[in-house]
C-alpha cells in the first residue's frame, strides 16, 4: 500500500512540477509575437520620423521620448533590458501597414485612438499615453489670438494621412469659413512652408505644435492659440489577434502610470520593496505573481520602473524639461487632477 | 516538335499563375488573420477631407471615388503642361546645342549638363522652397500685366467668366475640323495641279472668324473677374475673385519641365545629327531655302530618330509627377495613395488602383506616340 502511495506522491509531484512549468510558459506559447521577440532578443518598435518629446533620435542615434519609453518598458519587461529595442521611423502613411504586415510589433507613434482605426484596420489600441488635442499656430505679428479671428480664405498647412485633415474640415465647416488646406507628406516640409509664409496657420496636435515650434527660425515669433478643436488620445497600438502581447504592452504602460500614482520611481524602487502597501508590493514584485499571467517573470514591473522610470519621470525627462509642454494639464495622474487613471495591477 | 515549341510557354504560364496565386492566397490569408476584408466598397463612402486644388467640383462631402478623380486630373494636368513645355524647351535647346554661335551653344550644353545631373526631387524642393522664400508676401506683390499677382501663396490671375461656353467650344472644334479637311484638299490640289493655296492665312481666318461669330450671334459672352486683395489679419492677406494657381503646381511643373527638357534636347540634337550632311547639301543644291531644308528634308527624317526616346521621356515625366507629394501638390499619390489610403487603411486596394492608373496613363501615352511614330515613319515603296 505504502509503496503505491510513495509512487503516487512522486507522480503527483511530477505532474505538479510539469503543470507549473506549462502554466508559466503557456502565455509564451500562445503568443507568437512574444515568442518571436524572445527569440530575436529585441522589441521591434515603430516610431515617428522625429517629433521632439515623443520619439526623436539624437545625433548619436539614441531615441528618446514618451512614445519611445513605452517600447523601452516592454523591452525591460520581456527581455530584461530597456535598450533592447529596434526603432523603425515611420511616416503617418506607413505606420499601420508596417504593423499589420508584421514589420514591427508595437506602434508607438503619437497615434490617435479612433473607432474606425480600432475596428477597421486590423489593429488594437492598448491604452493612452498622452491626451492631446488639435490646435492652431499663427505668427504673433498677425495679431490673431483666437480662432474666432480666422477669416475666409485662410490657408492652413498640415500633414497628410492623419486625423488632422478631418478635424480641420469639421472645424472650418462648422464655423462657415472657407480655407485652403496645404497638406504635406512630411512634417519638416510643413514647418518649412509655414515658416516661409506659405500658410497663415499651422495645424496639428498641440503637443506637436509645441514641439515643432522649437524648430522654427525664430520660435518666439509664433503663438499656439488656446482653442483645442478635437480630442486626440494618443497611445500604443498592436496587431489584432495576439491577446497576450496586447496584454503585455497594455500593462507595461499601466505599470508606469500606476507606479507614479503610488510614488514609486526609478530611484526609490528597491526601497519600496519593504513597503507595507500591497499595491506597491505587487508593483515591485514582492507580492502576488502578476508576471506569470503575462508569461513573464516576477520582476517584470520592477525592471520597468528601475530602467525606464514611472510615467511622471518619463514626462519630465522628455516633455517638461525640454520646454515643450511644461504644464502637464490632462496628462497628470487622476489624483492630481489629470486624466491618467489605470485599472489596478492586481 | 510541336510539344517542344509549346511546352516552355505552358511552363512559363504555369509559373506566372502559380506565383500570382501564391501571392494572392498569402495576402488573403494574412488579411483574414487580421480581420481585414478585401473590397472596393470604400470608394462609395464619404471622403471627409478637403483638397487644396481641384479641376472639378469637390469638397469633403464627396466620395473617395471623386477624390480619386480629383487626384487623377491633377496628375494629368501636371503631365500635360509638363510635356508641352518640356517639348518646346527641349526642341529649342536641342537646336541651340548645334548653333554655330559659340555662346548659345555653350549655354545650351551647360543648361543640359547642369539640370540633368541633379536628382529631380532636389530640384523640386529647390524650386518650391527657394521660390517660396524669394516671392513677395501678398501685400507687397507688384501687379503684373495690370491684372495678375505673383505671390508666396501662388499666382493670382483674372478668371474668365463665360456664358454659353459650350457653344464657343463647339465652334472651335468645328473650325478645327474644317481646317483639317481644307488642308487635305489644298495638299491634293498642289500635288495634282501644282497650285499652292495660302493654307496658313485661310486656316487662321477660319480659326478666328468662326469663334468670333459665336460672340456676335451665338450669345457667347466673356467677362473677367479680377483678383482683389483683402486683409484677413494685421499681417495676412488674401485675394478674392480671380483664378489662383498654387505655388506647388508652378514649382512642380517648372522642375519637371526643366529636368525633362534636358533629355528631350539631347534627343533632338541626336536626331538632327543623325541625318547625313549630304541630305542637307542635296536639298540646298536643288534650291530649297534653309527653312525649307529644315522643314521638308531634315525634320521629317530626324523625327523618326527623336520620337521613340522622347516617348520614354514623356512617360518618365508623367511618372515623376508623383514626387508632387513632397511639396503638397494634390496629385494622385498624395490624395489617393496618401490621405485616402491612410483614412481607409485599404493599402492593397488603393495601391492596386494607383498602379493600374499609372500603367493605363503610360500605355495611353505609348499608344499615342507609337501611332504618331508610325505615321511619320518612312513608307518604303
Amino acid at each position: 500500500m505504502f509503496k503505491y502511495v510513495k509512487q503516487l506522491t512522486s507522480l503527483v509531484a511530477m505532474v505538479a512540477v510539469l503543470f507549473t512549468f506549462t502554466t508559466e510558459t503557456m502565455a509564451a506559447k500562445k503568443s507568437k509575437t512574444l515568442k518571436n521577440t524572445m527569440k530575436k532578443g529585441f522589441v521591434r518598435c515603430g516610431v515617428s520620423q522625429g517629433l521632439p518629446g515623443f520619439s526623436n533620435a539624437d545625433a548619436a542615434g539614441n531615441w528618446t521620448g514618451v512614445d519611445v519609453d513605452v517600447c523601452r518598458a516592454v523591452a525591460a519587461a520581456v527581455l530584461g533590458d530597456a535598450n533592447k529595442v529596434k526603432f523603425t521611423p515611420l511616416s503617418a502613411k506607413e505606420r499601420f501597414t508596417a504593423l499589420t504586415s508584421g514589420e514591427i510589433d508595437i506602434l508607438s507613434r503619437n497615434t490617435t485612438w479612433t473607432l474606425s482605426r480600432d475596428a477597421d484596420l486590423g489593429v488594437t489600441f492598448v491604452g493612452v499615453n498622452f491626451y492631446d488635442g488639435q490646435g492652431f499656430m499663427v505668427r504673433k505679428d498677425s495679431g490673431i489670438t483666437s480662432t474666432s479671428q480666422f477669416k475666409n480664405g485662410i490657408s492652413a498647412c498640415t500633414n497628410i494621412g492623419t486625423t488632422t485633415e478631418l478635424n480641420m474640415r469639421d472645424f472650418f465647416n462648422s464655423k462657415g469659413i472657407s480655407y485652403e488646406p496645404v497638406a504635406f507628406e512630411k512634417a519638416d516640409e510643413v514647418v518649412a512652408a509655414y515658416d516661409s509664409g506659405r500658410c497663415d496657420t499651422y495645424t496639428t496636435d498641440k503637443s506637436g505644435l509645441a514641439a515643432q515650434r522649437t524648430k522654427m527660425t525664430n520660435p518666439d515669433d509664433h503663438l499656439v492659440l488656446p482653442e483645442t478643436i478635437s480630442k486626440e488620445p494618443l497611445g500604443p497600438v498592436v496587431r489584432q489577434g495576439d491577446a497576450v502581447w496586447e496584454d503585455i504592452v497594455r500593462w507595461s504602460l499601466n505599470v508606469m502610470i500606476e507606479a507614479e500614482e503610488y510614488g514609486i520611481s526609478s530611484s526609490n524602487a528597491d526601497m519600496m520593496k519593504t513597503s507595507e502597501n500591497p499595491a506597491v508590493k505587487r508593483l515591485v514584485g514582492t507580492e502576488g505573481e502578476l508576471g506569470s499571467y503575462l508569461g513573464l517573470d516576477q520582476d517584470w514591473s520592477l525592471r520597468i520602473i528601475k530602467q525606464v522610470g514611472n510615467y511622471g519621470e518619463s514626462y519630465k525627462r522628455n516633455i517638461a524639461d525640454t520646454g515643450i509642454l511644461p504644464d502637464r494639464g490632462p496628462n497628470n495622474i487622476w489624483t492630481q487632477g489629470g486624466l491618467l487613471y489605470t485599472p489596478p495591477a492586481r | 516538335m510541336k510539344i517542344k515549341k509549346i511546352l516552355p510557354q505552358i511552363l512559363t504560364l504555369l509559373f506566372i499563375v502559380l506565383v500570382f496565386g501564391f501571392f494572392t492566397m498569402n495576402a488573403q490569408e494574412n488579411m483574414g488573420a487580421r480581420g481585414l476584408e478585401f473590397g472596393f466598397g470604400f470608394l462609395k463612402t464619404q471622403a471627409s477631407f478637403d483638397i487644396q486644388f481641384s479641376l472639378i467640383d469637390y469638397d469633403g462631402s464627396h466620395t473617395y471615388a471623386r477624390a480619386y478623380l480629383v487626384g487623377l486630373l491633377n496628375t494629368l494636368l501636371v503631365a500635360f503642361i509638363g510635356i508641352i513645355f518640356a517639348t518646346l524647351l527641349g526642341a529649342i535647346v536641342g537646336v541651340a546645342r548645334l548653333s554655330p554661335n559659340y555662346l548659345i551653344r555653350k549655354t545650351a550644353s551647360f543648361y543640359i549638363e547642369f539640370f540633368r545631373n541633379i536628382p529631380l526631387l532636389l530640384q523640386i524642393f529647390f524650386w518650391y522652397f527657394a521660390a517660396l522664400r524669394a516671392l513677395p508676401m501678398l501685400e507687397d506683390a507688384p501687379m503684373l500685366l495690370n491684372s495678375s499677382f505673383m505671390t508666396i501663396k501662388g499666382l493670382y490671375t483674372p478668371a474668365a467668366i463665360w456664358t454659353n461656353f459650350d457653344i464657343f467650344l463647339t465652334s472651335i472644334i468645328i473650325a478645327m475640323i474644317i481646317i483639317f479637311f481644307f488642308a487635305r484638299y489644298a495638299k491634293k490640289k498642289q500635288e495634282q495641279e501644282g497650285k499652292r493655296l495660302p493654307v496658313l492665312i485661310i486656316s487662321l481666318a477660319i480659326f478666328i472668324t468662326l469663334p468670333l461669330l459665336t460672340f456676335l450671334i451665338g450669345g457667347v459672352d466673356l467677362s473677367w473677374s479680377f483678383p482683389v486683395i483683402r486683409q484677413m489679419s494685421q499681417t495676412s492677406y488674401t485675394f478674392d475673385g480671380g483664378l489662383k494657381i498654387p505655388p506647388e503646381l508652378i514649382a512642380l511643373t517648372l522642375a519637371l519641365t526643366l529636368y525633362t527638357a534636358t533629355f528631350i534636347a539631347e534627343n533632338v540634337r541626336a536626331g538632327i545629327q543623325g541625318i547625313g550632311k549630304g541630305q542637307k547639301e542635296a536639298a540646298a543644291s536643288i534650291g530649297l531655302t534653309p527653312s525649307q531644308v529644315l522643314k521638308l528634308v531634315i525634320m521629317p527624317q530626324a523625327l523618326r530618330i527623336i520620337i521613340p526616346p522622347t516617348t520614354n521621356q514623356y512617360l518618365n515625366l508623367t511618372k515623376n509627377s508623383s514626387l508632387a507629394a513632397a511639396i503638397a501638390y494634390p496629385d494622385l499619390v498624395l490624395v489617393f495613395a496618401g490621405t485616402a489610403m491612410m483614412q481607409t487603411g485599404r493599402a492593397i486596394e488603393i495601391v492596386g488602383i494607383t498602379m493600374a492608373t499609372y500603367l493605363t496613363i503610360s500605355l495611353g501615352i505609348s499608344l499615342l506616340m507609337n501611332w504618331y511614330n508610325k505615321r511619320i515613319a518612312i513608307q518604303e515603296k
